[in-house]
């Protein structure tokens, strides 16, 4: 059996992170499995710019940003394998995966880093009508068609969703020809970020309806029209309000799910909220030694806040492995999301092993305006944080200090939520 | 006196504002909440500016195509003529990121360039 | 030339027919409108044997069902094709029509089924313990199994392809005559094929061709029954198939594993006139999450649902088979009106049908044919050494193509170069199963069309979803824009 003290499941931009980091931490022996013929992942199709901005302080596409941690990974001469599918982890932590070089094999990981990134919603989990013609796409698909393959999956679009890849793809067919003739939206709002909605739908004259989906897909062969209506609070269509578009594709940008198969197979316990591990202040599964980062662990907005989370992950299996990483019998305290704020990440700190700064990620379930973020350490609200915007798409953070929790010796619960005042 | 509504991208409140220009000088700016509005608004009223990204067809390449941006923001109007150059392009492999595609696209004097690294097959 | 035998259509019952006729020393061909096998209503049901307790006592339909159940699990074997008798109960939620459940238990008597019990709520919930606290009685029928329709349609279609039986796709029968001569002359939109004797296994279809030849007309309706297939995490919510007791309209919303481990359920039962109507209705995808239901607790169609699909039944206004030859067309023989359980009784029918052939011409058996076929291997059962050595002879199979249902390239290369092979993303998808998993071939489908072109030639352009007009990318990108490759 082959061994490394840390092994990375998927060679996407968390995966890639979280690598370096575990090397600069000072961990020599790494393997990086990726699954896809080059490194990464989805960032290699997004060709469109706005990448980096925190991390690099410059506005990047995809593959470059990508390309900024693949020059560390071969400067630091870190391993990795391409083609390779992890088919399995097993709760002592060995990855059994397979390429067509090595066949199946098998290694004992010190630490694995789960990340394996996210998938999306198919058409089949969305309940809509039709027929299942040629033609219907998740927007991720069409997205590596046009963009890495060079093929165009039709002429007169409509989308399903205004997530940002949904958007960025309406642009991206229009660039290269096609009529994108609307985009509906179930929500009252969009997901997506207001300058995709400007920059790809107001430039070229796409309308986006909000609180609309498709109703009726038809076309027995390829797509040949989508009728999208109007609907009710109750997210049902409202009858009469039906409009018809012809067209020879659908896109869909309805939703991504953390790919966590393989986690659940190991034995990891999941947040039914985010879909993704839960996990400790150091990014800890309910596995020692199993970290996860990136979208594995929740669906991020922004590739910065993916690489930074990964970094810490990284760190952390390094210490793991190094055994640097404070064990301790002391009881955790909990984080619990409520009004307004859906899940965090972490849900447990062991202040005995957590940093001077821990960032806790979370996001709110609906639009807040001049509203706040709260932080109550048991009964005792800390934090009072105005936010003059608050919306699903986008992710909150807040920062506990290491010194302020020492304060509070028999902290149980920490709870964050929305507060009007 | 010319009237031009906008929705801010500076936040995801996106501030729904309202120009007023005269003869092509901004008269007014209302409707944005902060300092941010107030710029963005003046700015894309007066001169929009955008990114262009895009693929060109590469030969002899290990990936299909090439995938490209503008170097710096091109004018908001001249997207298409962008995309007209970009598409006409044919590259031969290989081609490092930065590499130069198109000197002076569309005659905007902003250049081309590659985003990624494409390798000889 | 003229053949001994067209068969129009290449679904289960055609296919089970060509392979009994595949037996004899006759030149047999199949017509296919479609680019495959299984492309009509074999490829859209609830992919259940059933045990035969439901058929009217006398009926056709009876016998076949109940004969296609007991040949199941024989040619299951000889065709390597995956089929499990997991049992089947028809759940009683009300007190009183519990005499429906002695009912059906007579009539399955009568038919011959065999082994079949009524369960007391006790024992029933500890059979079941997902079913909902009112289902208080049932009937159980062991024999009753799940089996994968395409696999059993494509087995059949490919084993008598090796037999010499040759197979036309994309290619239409429209109508057909006799000749003085009593020649059945078939035109086609592919020219016109001649033959001795005709089987009409049309499906959907079946009535247009018998009306074109028989004096008694017959009326075949297209009933629409919509489905949710359930994710994989669901397969053993319910172990067996559970059917509500049934109504007019047919069997009812069953719930069930299936043999590849996800759950189904339907169908709808909803008649229509226009015979390609295959789209599901948020009315028909709504009663199914309503009835999935009543009789198992806390199923999550609505949340777990990966794809939802519908079929058509080719009901008969006599709710009966209609097999056998027209008196006033000789030489044309009904293979009609196969409704469920017309794939439970596949292999029956084709039985029946290729006998009625064999009466008429008189054939000599073949001394060479060839019963078994294998079927595509499947990695997943191997050990690892197992598959180390297959990977080293043929490393295609250490490439993972679909990463839900795990799989390979080697197993996609197999279904494109069998006989009878796969030519488009769904004729991949029924043989392999890649596409078929949670995330429904979003990330597998520009990989397998690489590999289809690769494989077969076909410019990816043209690379298609089912055959026809359905093409995936119908253009490069910048084509006719001066960067051109």
């Amino acid at each position: 059996m082959l061994s490394y003290d840390i092994v990375i499941v998927g060679g996407g931009p968390a995966g890639l992170a979280a690598a370096v980091a575990a090397r600069e931490a000072g961990t020599q022996s790494i393997l990086i499995l990726e699954r896809d013929h080059e490194l990464g992942g989805i960032l290699n199709q997004c060709i469109h710019n706005g990448f980096g901005l925190h991390t690099f302080k410059e506005e990047l596409t995809g593959p470059e940003y990508a390309y900024r941690f693949m020059e560390k990974v071969f400067e630091q001469k870190i391993e990795y394998k391409l083609n390779t599918m992890v088919m399995d982890i097993s709760a002592d932590r060995v990855v059994t995966a397979m390429n067509k070089k090595d066949g199946m094999f098998e290694i004992q990981a010190g630490a694995v880093v789960l990340a394996m990134g996210c998938r999306e919603r198919p058409r089949g989990a969305l309940n809509i009508p039709g027929y299942r013609p040629a033609g219907i796409f998740s927007a991720g698909t069409a997205q590596r068609l046009v963009n890495i393959e060079g093929y165009m999956p039709g002429r007169e679009v409509v989308i399903l969703g205004s997530g940002d890849i949904g958007l960025i793809m309406a642009r991206r067919m229009t660039l290269e020809g096609a009529k994108v003739k609307v985009v509906a939206e179930l929500l009252p709002f969009s997901g997506g970020l207001k300058r995709n909605i400007v920059q790809c739908l107001d430039d070229f004259g796409i309308p986006l309806k909000l609180s609309h989906t498709v109703v009726d897909i038809e076309g027995k062969e390829r797509v040949s029209a989508v009728t999208i209506a109007e609907v009710g609070p109750d997210m049902k269509p409202i009858p009469g309000t039906e409009e018809r578009y012809t067209c020879d594709t659908l896109l869909l940008s309805c939703g991504l799910i953390p790919e966590n198969e393989l986690s659940k197979s190991a034995g990891v316990e999941l947040n039914p909220v985010t879909s993704g591990p839960v996990v400790n202040e150091s990014l800890e599964t309910s596995i020692p030694g199993v970290f996860a980062c990136g979208n594995v662990l929740h669906v991020h907005d922004l590739v910065d806040f993916v690489s930074e989370e990964a970094k810490k992950a990284g760190e952390n299996a390094s210490k793991y492995v190094r055994k640097t990483l404070a064990s301790s019998d002391k009881e955790s305290i909990k984080l619990v999301a409520t009004e307004g704020a859906r899940y965090t990440v972490p849900v447990t700190i062991n202040t005995d092993r957590m940093d001077d700064l821990l960032t806790v990620r979370f996001r709110v379930g609906a639009v807040f305006q001049d509203s706040y973020v709260s932080v109550y350490f048991d009964d005792e609200r800390i934090m009072h944080l105005k936010k003059r915007i608050m919306a699903p798409g986008e992710m909150e953070q807040v920062i506990l200090q290491k010194k302020k929790l020492a304060e509070y010796p028999d902290l149980k619960t920490i709870t964050i939520k929305i507060e009007k005042e | 006196m010319e009237t031009r509504e906008l929705t801010c991208i500076g936040c995801p409140m996106g501030c729904q504002i309202t120009v007023q220009l005269d003869k092509g000088e901004v008269v007014s700016v209302e409707g944005n909440t902060c300092e941010k509005g107030d710029i963005y608004a003046r700015k894309e009223v007066t001169n929009p500016t955008r990114i262009v990204t895009s693929t060109v067809v590469i030969n002899g390449g290990d990936k299909e195509r090439l995938p490209v941006k503008t170097k710096n923001d091109i004018p908001k109007d001249k997207i298409f003529d962008v995309m007209k150059d970009i598409d006409a392009v044919t590259v031969d492999a290989p081609k490092k990121i930065g590499d130069v595609i198109i000197d002076n696209v569309a005659g905007t004097g902003v250049a081309v360039i590659a985003t990624r690294n494409v390798e000889i097959e | 030339m003229t053949y001994d035998c067209i068969i129009i259509g290449a679904g289960v019952s055609g296919s089970a027919t060509a392979r009994e006729l595949s037996k004899y020393d006759l030149n047999v061909c199949v017509l296919e409108k479609g680019e495959d096998v299984c492309s009509g209503t074999s490829k859209a049901n609830s992919a259940i044997v059933h045990a035969g307790f439901d058929a009217a006592e006398g009926s056709l339909m009876a016998k076949l069902n109940v004969e296609g159940n007991e040949m199941m699990g024989q040619l299951a074997e000889d065709l390597d094709i995956p089929f499990k008798r997991n049992g089947s109960l028809v759940v009683c939620i009300h007190e009183e029509e519990k005499g429906g459940l002695q009912d059906l238990y007579n009539r399955g008597i009568a038919n011959g089924v065999k082994d079949m019990r009524i369960l007391d709520k006790k024992e029933l919930h500890e059979m079941e313990p997902n079913l909902s606290d009112q289902c208080c009685a049932a009937l159980y029928a062991p024999t009753g199994g799940i089996i994968c329709p395409f696999m059993l349609n494509i087995a059949m279609a490919e084993n008598a392809a090796m037999n010499g039986v040759d197979f036309f796709f994309n290619t239409e029968a429209e109508t057909l005559k006799r000749d003085e001569n009593g020649i059945w002359h078939i035109r086609t939109n592919n020219g016109e094929y001649k033959t001795k004797y005709v089987v009409n296994a049309a499906g959907i279809y079946s009535d247009v061709f018998h009306n074109m030849v028989a004096d008694k007309k017959i009326h075949i309706t297209p009933r629409r029954g919509d489905y949710c297939l359930l994710d994989k995490e669901m397969g053993g919510f319910v172990s067996k198939t559970i059917f509500p007791q049934p109504t007019k309209l047919g069997k009812g919303v069953l719930v069930s594993p299936t043999i590849h481990g996800n759950l189904i359920v339907g169908p709808t039962a909803i008649d229509i006139e226009d015979k390609e109507a295959t789209a599901t209705t948020a009315a028909g995808i709504n009663d199914l999450i309503a009835k999935g239901g009543m009789y198992v607790d806390n199923l999550p169609v609505a949340r777990k649902v990966i794809t939802s699909f519908a079929g058509l039944r080719a009901h008969e206004d006599a709710h009966e088979f209609v097999i056998g030859e027209v008196k006033e067309a000789p030489g044309f023989i009904d293979c009609a009106g196969i409704e469920s359980p017309g794939l439970t009784s596949s292999p029956a029918i084709g039985k029946m049908v290729a006998g009625i052939v064999c009466d008429l011409a008189h054939p000599e058996k073949k001394a060479d044919w060839n019963g078994k076929r294998k079927g595509i291997l499947n990695p997943s059962g191997m050990s690892v050494e197992e598959r180390n050595e297959l990977i080293k002879k043929e490393p295609a199979y250490g490439q993972i193509i679909c990463r839900c249902e795990s799989i390979s390239e080697g197993e996609i290369l197999e279904a494109i170069r069998r006989p009878l092979g796969a030519r488009s993303l769904d004729g991949v998808k029924r043989r392999t199963r890649a596409g078929m998993g949670r995330c429904q071939a979003g990330f597998c489908s520009p990989r397998v069309m690489e590999i289809i072109n690769r494989e077969l030639g076909i410019p990816t352009e043209k690379i298609t979803k089912s055959g026809g007009k359905s093409v995936i990318a119908p253009e490069r990108t910048k084509a006719g824009k001066g960067g051109e490759a």
